[in-house]
């Protein structure tokens, strides 16, 4: 694909994203698109962020669980980029009408104390580079119609994120089971589902290791202080106007995160 | 509950011989209801004591108990809104790293529970949680052979606890724990069938908290006139979905902060 297309599709997701809409499918008008094109089609997108005024805070990983990497075809994860308009705290209530078609996944974020600069790295690896572990949601959003998406399309969409909010509860990993650690789902105060570590790439170390081989492989930096959501560890949960998810990963802590407003797909 | 029991002596007896047929020579037999249509929860429970009873008389022995039909989803597969229980003998328990014969098995499955052995008897109604964690010893990692006698995975509740909760086999192991060092609601379990992860959960998924299904267990046997004597062993329930296992398969259960529990089948 040449620049030109690249840059026709990253600024039609650009704008749908800024005008919180959906586009269809870019693999339905454009049959021939690699994956390695799609890759392309998010750096200009999250160019467009980022002259915008956002900043690159971090990464995150998505499609690592069997279910979804069957559903979508492909036997590996993909990525996306965090910026600094993504980012809230926990307690904080997240405005649905700043988003299309949200759902949440609740996931183990890993915030670094040194680079990690791939190929080579390995989960062993990232441990020694982690500074401490946090439960998190990230809320999933897709650009695409109806999520109707392939691989090529969520890639393209920068790994169909939206935003995210980190716990307050830091874990050293070297003294947490972060392969067998729990993932407890709470939806308005009711059990939703639970999961483990190990539904990440069978540990979320490994799909963050994936990550700093797959970003040295495309030569982007992944630096210390940068934030990385590893992966779903929980069903995902559509969310609407008043609703309040807690995840608590056992030995490690919770985040709480409460919503409101309409999305626009709902509004 | 109320133990209504509708059916005559003759009828639970014959029920009863049926049941053990097929439990001892490995047969599948149809459901009960088949043939009584109006068999009540007490029915069944009737014929279930009255098979514990002529295992008791031709010397097995008696080591505790176990919940079943414990996670929301089975429940309301089943159209229920308590768990079953079922009894548990020496003649079921094998012991860790074994290798379990299929030979005398209908259609095996496995799932990853947290048991629990008691200090004190424990007797209903109106048994709580916290009730059960004050008279625990300790909790193991344990993995139950399921094996319902009836064709075709067709039953209903009256018939599985006819049936004794579809219990086979059991084997205990891993690491023994205090419960007050553990956070019970929050273990993440994963199970492995021949190096390949199968199915994974967090404990939450009992009833919300494994020491709940407990508490439900030593209620219902109250209301069968029974209590939960000190020293029983009391598997909680599945927190895992049930996996299929034939000779040949190798199974690993790794539950956090409980460590491993193994085994393998064949002929």
């Amino acid at each position: 694909m040449n620049d030109e297309t690249i840059h026709k599709y990253g600024d039609e997701l650009y704008a749908a994203w800024r005008e919180r809409r959906t586009v269809p499918p870019l693999l339905e008008r454009e049959p021939d698109i690699t994956l390695a094109d799609a890759y392309r089609i998010q750096l200009r997108f999250i160019e467009r962020r980022v002259v915008a005024g956002e900043s690159i805070v971090g990464k995150k990983i998505g499609v690592t669980s069997k279910p979804v990497q069957d559903f979508l075809g492909v036997f590996q994860p993909d990525f996306g980029q965090l910026t600094s308009g993504m980012v809230y705290r926990e307690g904080d209530t997240i405005d649905l009408s700043a988003l299309i078609q949200p759902k949440a996944e609740a996931e183990l974020a890993f915030v670094l104390k040194a680079d990690l600069q791939g190929p080579g790295v390995t989960a062993m690896d990232v441990i020694r580079a982690t500074d401490y572990v946090v439960p998190c949601f990230e809320i999933v959003d897709s650009r695409i119609t109806d999520w109707k998406i392939k691989i090529q399309d969520t890639v393209a969409d920068n790994a169909s994120c939206g935003v995210y909010v980190l716990g307050n509860t830091r874990g050293d990993p070297r003294r947490l089971d972060i392969t067998l650690a729990g993932m407890v789902l709470e939806k308005n105060g009711e059990l939703h589902s639970t999961g483990v570590g190990a539904a990440v790439q069978g540990s979320p170390a490994n799909a963050v290791a994936w990550l700093a081989n797959t970003l040295g492989e495309l030569g982007i930096p992944f630096k210390a202080g940068e934030v990385i959501l590893s992966g779903s560890q929980s069903a995902l949960v559509p969310v609407v106007d008043g609703d309040e998810l807690v995840c608590t990963v056992g030995g490690l802590g919770s985040c709480r995160v409460k919503f409101s407003g309409r999305s626009a797909a709902c509004a | 509950m109320r133990m209504n029991v509708t059916l005559s002596r003759e009828d639970i007896v014959r029920l009863c011989e049926r049941v053990e047929g097929a439990q001892t020579r490995a047969y599948a037999i149809p459901k009960l209801t088949d043939e009584y249509p109006g068999m009540t929860m007490g029915d069944g429970y009737a014929v279930q004591s009255e098979l514990r009873r002529r295992f008791l008389a031709q010397g097995h022995r008696l080591v505790g108990w176990k919940a079943g039909l414990t996670s929301k989803a089975k429940m309301q597969q089943m159209g229920v809104s308590v768990p079953s229980i079922g009894f548990l003998t020496d003649r079921m328990a094998r012991p860790e790293n074994s290798a379990i014969s299929t030979a005398d098995l209908v259609h095996p499955r496995v799932e990853c529970e947290v048991a629990f052995v008691m200090k004190k008897t424990l007797r209903g109604p109106n048994c709580t949680r916290d009730e059960v964690l004050a008279a625990t010893d300790y909790v193991l990692p344990a993995v139950e052979v399921i094996d319902s006698r009836f064709s075709g995975f067709k039953f209903d509740l009256e018939s599985v606890v006819a049936d004794n909760g579809s219990s086979a086999r059991f084997v205990g192991g891993g690491r023994a724990r205090y419960v007050e060092e553990l956070d019970l609601r929050t273990l993440g379990v994963v199970m492995e069938k021949n190096g390949e992860i199968v199915t994974m959960g967090a404990s939450a998924a009992v009833l919300g908290h494994p020491a709940e299904a407990i508490a439900m267990l030593v209620n219902i046997l109250a209301d069968l006139g029974e209590e939960l004597p000190a020293g029983s062993f009391v598997m909680s329930g599945g927190i895992t979905e049930a996996v299929a296992v034939k000779p040949g398969d190798s199974i690993v259960a790794r539950f956090q902060e409980l460590g491993s529990v193994s085994m393998r089948f064949v002929e």
